[in-house]
């Protein structure tokens, strides 16, 4: 095993651990934050795939975060109301099924990026910050605009949505359906980065005439990328807004585009477990700062700025070294 | 006599007032090497690009095996079996040398939209890479990341890359430059039994080169090819020896 392999263990092991040993010490505050950080581990790991692969640099991730949250918003709502969404020409009602819930916030989640990607990635550079950028806010105002769910103030549900055989409203139940999630997802994006897509995207990222040279269209590998990375942002917005059990435009902001490329950044750009410790360091940090100090992002800043500066692979390059190359 | 596998016709490029390409028409046969020579800045580079698709011509046509490619981009004419080395190299640096030649073997076999087996556990992959690898003279450095290559290292790769796509026909810039003496005779020596496997059209400054390997050779001065011929016909050319090999006439 590689470092990084044993630091990832490591990772996994805390996620693990931690929260089982809060539940036996009747901790469920501590549970709590955990699977807030697993969460938004997750939005992270999803951004990792455009940023660290593709070396798209999406200032637009809110709006995935964002429309996974209002899926399931949308869905719950309207079933605890027992008011269907639409009634005709077909009948669609809401729904309080996580399983479905989390299909419907993938598969909008998807689209959005699709769509967002296909006239994003016709630019690159600042262009390509600065559109995802415009795109993020567009639906951010949308939100805000759109009294049927809350405007500005949200919408807010009255029980945490429903899992087969699980009692949801127990913190360790559903933290262990997110954690469930993130380690599926972990696999996935694994098996993603080794596979020839993972290479093309990859050397796409390196030398786009490289791959356009041996037949390969860098605009497909980076669409595709994208759209993968937005649906499981979009996932991951569904389970904050579930955790919450409320969901409003603050998801949709570019602040949250922000957090969720400083936990890449801050973890390790490109890194498998990078988004997973910058999101548990954020959390904490926020934690511990948090309380002492309402300037708190301050020091956030610094510590950014010192990663930045010196620590280009984040926390794991530093503690595990040049990784990659060959495995 | 055979249809060309390669044609341009007509080719024109402008740079603002600088003509990099005038009316250029010239051909690649079954089983030949065209070499194509020429001054630094006569425009070799900039016909080349518009040959594999980086760059639109103002006005002619490129065609590559009977068809009108001159609309299609760069990745359509490399699938369609054209194959490019670069003037400098492009490669993936931060991976492996076995990972750039992995992708010349899914570009070529049209699988670089799979998404969950690893590339290095894909057999079929793996053959045509270590094959081209092997040809080259590199399969002791597949698992060397590509930064550490030095300069020829670096061209053999470049090589190595356009033969996974089993292409039908090559286009190299200067695939000798920087190589040495031993690198250069070792190329040249290798191209000389490429020619049976698909046509070279090869820029080239190192003249020991191309008289050795060209069956043709075409002349391009400031943009416009003032001659084409055996080796024989060209050194003997009186306006390729007045406008390129630098004598007086
Ligand atoms: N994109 C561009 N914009 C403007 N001018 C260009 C561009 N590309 C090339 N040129 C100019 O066109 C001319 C031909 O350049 P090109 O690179 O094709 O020459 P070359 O024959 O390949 O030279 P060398 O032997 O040095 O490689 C040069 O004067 C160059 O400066
Ligand atoms: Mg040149």
């Amino acid at each position: 095993m590689s470092r990084e392999q044993i630091l990832n263990a490591a990772v996994m092991l805390a996620l693990v651990a931690f929260p089982l040993w809060a539940w036996a010490a009747d901790e469920p505050f501590l549970i709590t934050l955990t699977t807030k950080a697993a969460i938004l581990a997750l939005a992270g790991v999803g951004l990792n795939i455009a940023l660290g692969l593709g070396g798209l640099v999406s200032l637009g991730h809110a709006a995935f975060f964002g429309i996974g949250g209002y899926a399931m918003g949308v869905l719950a709502s309207h079933a605890q109301l027992y008011d269907p969404i639409l009634e005709s020409p077909f009948l669609i009602e809401g729904t309080k099924s996580m399983p479905i819930i989390w299909l419907v916030a993938i598969t909008a989640s998807g689209l959005a990026a699709l769509a967002i990607g296909a006239l994003s990635l016709r630019t690159s550079g600042v262009y390509f910050i600065m559109i995802t950028l415009a795109f993020g806010q567009m639906l951010y105002f949308f939100a805000i605009s759109w009294p049927a769910y809350g405007g500005e103030d949200g919408l807010s549900i009255y029980a945490r949505n429903d899992f087969p055989g699980l009692n949801t409203l127990d913190p360790i139940q559903f933290y262990i359906i997110v954690l469930a999630l993130l380690a599926a997802v972990l696999l996935l994006t694994s098996r993603l980065a080794k596979s020839p897509f993972g290479l093309a995207l990859n050397a796409a990222r390196q030398s786009p005439v490289r791959v356009e040279t041996v037949g390969i269209s860098p605009y497909r590998l980076r669409l595709i990328a994208f759209t993968i990375s937005g649906m499981i942002t979009g996932l991951a917005g569904a389970l904050f807004a579930d955790l919450n059990r409320f969901v409003s435009p603050t998801m949709l902001s570019w602040q949250t585009s922000g957090e969720i490329m400083v936990f890449v950044i801050i973890g390790g750009v490109a890194r498998l477990f990078g988004p997973v410790v910058g999101a548990m360091l954020f959390i904490l940090l926020e934690h511990l700062l948090g309380g002492l100090s309402d300037y708190w992002h301050v020091y956030l800043g610094v510590l950014l700025l010192l990663i930045v500066l010196f620590a280009r692979g984040g926390v794991i390059g530093s503690l595990a070294g040049r990784g990659k190359a060959h495995d | 006599m055979t249809e060309p596998i390669l044609q341009t016709i007509g080719i024109t490029k402008s740079f603002g007032a600088l003509q990099a390409s005038q009316d250029i028409s010239i051909d690649l046969r079954p089983g030949e090497i065209h070499a194509l020579i020429g001054p630094n800045g006569a425009g070799k580079s900039t016909l080349i690009k518009q040959i594999a698709g980086g760059l639109r011509p103002d006005a002619g046509q490129v065609l590559f095996r009977g068809e009108d490619v001159t609309p299609l981009g760069t990745a359509e004419r490399a699938r369609r079996g054209l194959a490019r080395t670069f003037q400098i190299s492009a490669l993936a640096m931060e991976d492996t040398v076995l990972q750039n030649a992995l992708l010349g073997a899914m570009g070529a076999g049209g699988t670089a939209f799979r998404f969950f087996r690893p590339a290095l556990a894909q057999r079929d992959l793996r053959a045509v890479a270590e094959n081209a690898l092997e040809l080259v003279g590199l399969s002791a450095h597949a698992a060397t990341p590509t930064f550490e290559l030095s300069h020829g290292q670096r061209r053999q790769l470049e090589v190595a890359v356009a033969l996974t796509l089993a292409p039908k026909a090559f286009v190299m810039d200067e695939p000798m430059a920087g190589l040495g003496f031993e690198g250069s005779k070792n190329l040249t020596n290798f191209l000389d039994r490429l020619r049976d496997t698909a046509p070279i059209l090869l820029v080239e400054h190192d003249m020991d080169a191309v008289f050795a390997l060209a069956d043709r050779v075409s002349v391009l001065v400031y943009g416009r090819i003032i001659a084409t011929g055996t080796v024989e016909e060209i050194r003997n050319d009186p306006d390729v020896r007045v406008a390129y090999l630098g004598e007086d006439a």
